[in-house]
């Protein structure tokens, strides 16, 4: 699992905004994540393949169905890589800050 | 149902992981500096103690097949909103593919939108990173105790 692989997947908005998806409602199937987007149902499925190559979205089987969820630990791994323990509050007071001034997630 | 699934791989086996799972000495190292007690049989408690003494979580040992998965019951102890929604159910998977280790865990509760679930979620990607870091290098990510 290489972060390098992680950050070409984050590298695109399309696969950002099925990520809010999935955080805003984890566990959904491939026909709920298509509701809604421009894309076809054949680029939610690649785009979703990129995703699960970075182990940024995991799937499980419930039934027949296979569920999605979003997997947040590659992205911690890629944050402990470059903040010490020292930067990590004052970032977190910052971010929370920026987030209250702006009101709004940003893209 | 509540729930979330959580996975990283890590370059270690799959019995070193499980040592890092159910040994005090090990969580302590990595999860917040709580200790996981147990004798890890089916059907014993388990509970989870913080450094300052308090048990935050507990629950029974519902599946072990180790070095592969183990099933906990688990209930939230310290925090009445949560201990309110009952025991949830965490499972963790351990599989071996290509000289690294995947594991899986999945917690989940038949509460809608449960506050448990929400409150779990925040600390397992910090957790696991540490784990990770403890495995593959010898070192834990310092953290400030949670909660």
């Amino acid at each position: 699992m290489s972060m390098d692989a992680v950050f070409k997947a984050l590298g695109d908005p399309s696969r950002r905004e099925l990520l809010d998806r999935l955080h805003a409602r984890n566990g959904q199937t491939l026909g709920e994540l298509c509701e809604g987007q421009d894309m076809t149902r054949q680029a939610v499925t690649k785009h979703l393949g990129i995703l699960e190559d970075a182990n940024l979205v995991v799937t499980r089987k419930r039934g027949r169905e296979k569920l999605h969820y979003l997997n947040p630990v590659p992205i911690h791994e890629v944050a402990d890589r470059w903040i010490s323990k020292y930067e990590r509050s004052r970032l977190r007071a910052l971010s929370d800050l920026k987030k209250q001034f702006e009101g709004k997630t940003e893209n | 149902m509540s729930e979330f699934v959580y996975v990283t791989y890590i370059r270690t086996t799959p019995e070193a992981l499980w040592e890092a799972l159910t040994k005090p000495e090990f969580t302590r190292l990595y999860w917040f500096g709580v200790s996981m007690e147990s004798t890890w049989e089916k059907g014993t408690p388990w509970k989870m103690i913080y450094p300052d003494g308090r048990i935050t979580d507990s629950g029974k040992v519902l599946e072990v097949d180790k070095p592969r998965r183990l099933v906990l019951k688990w209930r939230n102890e310290f925090m009445p909103e949560l201990t309110a929604e009952g025991f949830s159910r965490c499972t963790f998977e351990i599989e071996s593919a290509n000289g690294v280790v995947k594991l899986t865990i999945l917690h989940e509760i038949d509460v809608p939108e449960s506050k448990l679930v929400k409150a779990v979620s925040g600390g397992w990607p910090k957790i696991l990173s540490s784990l990770k870091s403890l495995l593959e290098t010898g070192k834990a990510i310092e953290q400030k105790p949670a909660r």
